[in-house]
């Protein structure tokens, strides 16, 4: 557990950079767009590095307002505190702050840069429909993610992968309604060279892949990680039977859900929106956050 | 002058290898005291609940009186015991009694729908949960340290800071307790 830990810890200072190298990738091809190249790179940078800082210290406050969850208080739900707070204890961790997302699809997820700065929150169709012992399972695995700081390196790429979405469908948009381009084309023609139409073209394209790079990076907070945490739940809980039946009650029930996007869906406990059964298609396995959840039952049932 | 050299770097390596286990000890030591004083508030929450749980179930299971007496009883008795092992007996004697207790309130309807019993039920199960919680992980903690304290060559390091194996806090029943009501 604690090799985990170490390694996950250099996974993140990794990660971190490969996304800030593809922020400032973003900028450039921006820049290369406009025509003023490096212009767009530094400030691409300052960018990438302000919310870096920035998400290592209020991320969490932002994924938790971008999934509309509302802090509870433990008249309010004393059974989700009173587990929170055992597993805490379980775990030998600080109580993490509690949070309800007003949504009915069942599922969860924790956030925070460290232990000592921890949030989970449930959605309300979690808390209604799942006993006790699902619920302790469920946390259980949030638990996890918490000892095992995988909670930092989701937020901040939650909080990247957010921003490369962001920036480059805002400038790809507004290159469609013309107001952009109409400018660009204006200045090329002075220069007039074919290497600037070449670049503009990789710029283009680079701006239309990257939010596709960003799903990549996204993808090797690997669904190992969830594996991962579902046997580490189990151990804190001491009764896998507990997080089965939770995952299978969330296997039957609806999974859309309004408030997960696209950069925060690898911080649920099942990926939300997702078209499940058979039908379920090879290129939405290659780009699913989370592993099937029939084979999560079935890796802990082996336990 | 090689020798010599060879001889400062064991010494260095020694010397370095006695630091960290020294360090390893003292915050598993922590960690074990620390365990046990998170058993201890959880017990504490317990003691603090029982009079209110009897109370709301006479109210309406008046007759009921030993079992009333015996949780009591054992309350008293858990609240003066000393040390790790004792304790933990009067404990099994008081989830042994909030079984009962809660056995008996099952029969009555109309307590099991009064609001505040249901409170405290939520509240019991959920101090009955943690405490299982807190003894589960004092127990990984002491079983780390004792085995630090025993292996070869740890037990030097042990031996020369004093450090003494700490007993596990042992129960007589599956682990979740008989009160595991699902709510």
């Amino acid at each position: 557990m604690y090799e985990q830990i170490a390694s996950n810890k250099r996974k993140t200072i990794f990660l971190l950079f490969v996304s800030f190298l593809l922020l400032a990738a973003v900028g450039y091809a921006i820049g290369l767009i406009y025509g003023t190249g490096w212009v767009g790179l530094g400030i691409a940078v300052a960018v990438a590095l302000l919310l870096q800082v920035g998400s290592y210290f209020s991320g969490d406050k932002l994924v938790l307002a971008s999934a509309r969850a509302r802090a509870v208080t433990v008249e309010e739900e004393p059974r989700l505190h009173n587990i929170v707070e055992g597993l805490a204890i379980a775990a030998g961790v600080p109580k993490p702050a509690v949070y309800v997302v007003p949504e009915q699809a069942p599922n969860a997820f924790a956030t925070g840069r460290d232990p000592e700065h921890s949030s989970v929150a449930v959605t309300q169709g979690l808390l209604e429909t799942m006993n006790r012992v699902e619920l302790e399972g469920v946390l259980g695995h949030e638990m996890s993610h918490v000892v095992d700081r995988d909670i930092l390196y989701s937020t901040i790429v939650a909080t990247l992968i957010g921003a490369i979405v962001l920036i480059s469908e805002f400038f790809l948009r507004s290159w469609w309604w013309g107001g952009i381009g109409g400018r660009r084309s204006d200045r090329g023609n002075g220069n007039g060279g074919g290497l600037e139409l070449i670049l503009f073209a990789i710029g283009f394209a680079f701006l239309i892949l990257a939010p596709f790079f960003g799903q990549l990076i996204r993808l090797a907070v690997s669904r190992n990680r969830e594996y991962l945490a579902d046997a580490q739940g189990a151990m804190l809980t001491r009764y896998p039977p507990g997080l089965i039946s939770a995952l299978k009650k969330i296997a039957e029930a609806p999974h859309a859900m309004r408030s997960a996007n696209n950069a925060t869906a690898h911080l649920w406990f099942d990926q939300p929106s997702r078209i499940q059964g058979p039908r379920t298609g090879k290129m939405e396995r290659l780009f699913s956050t989370h592993p099937p959840i029939e084979e999560r039952i079935r890796r802990l049932e082996e336990m | 002058m090689t020798v010599v050299w060879i001889l400062l770097g064991v010494v260095v390596v020694l010397l370095l290898w006695a630091v960290f286990t020294y360090n390893r000890l003292v915050s598993l030591r922590n960690r074990v005291d620390n365990g046990w004083s998170q058993i201890d508030v959880q017990l504490r929450r317990r003691y603090d609940l029982i009079p209110n749980l009897i109370e709301t179930v006479k109210g309406y299971a008046a007759h009921e009186r030993e079992v009333f007496e015996k949780v009591t009883e054992a309350r008293t008795r858990a609240m003066g015991a000393t040390g790790v092992q004792d304790q933990a007996q009067a404990e099994n004697a008081i989830t042994t009694g909030l079984g009962r207790l809660i056995a008996v309130a099952e029969n009555y309807p109309e307590l099991k729908a009064n609001q505040n019993f249901l409170a405290l039920q939520e509240e019991l199960v959920g101090t009955e949960s943690k405490i299982a919680y807190a003894r589960q992980f004092y127990n990984d903690q002491v079983a780390r340290l004792n085995t630090l304290i025993q292996k070869f060559p740890s037990n030097f390091i042990a031996g020369l800071g004093h450090f003494e194996p700490k007993p596990f806090f042992e129960i007589d029943e599956p682990v979740r307790g008989p009160v595991r009501v699902d709510l």
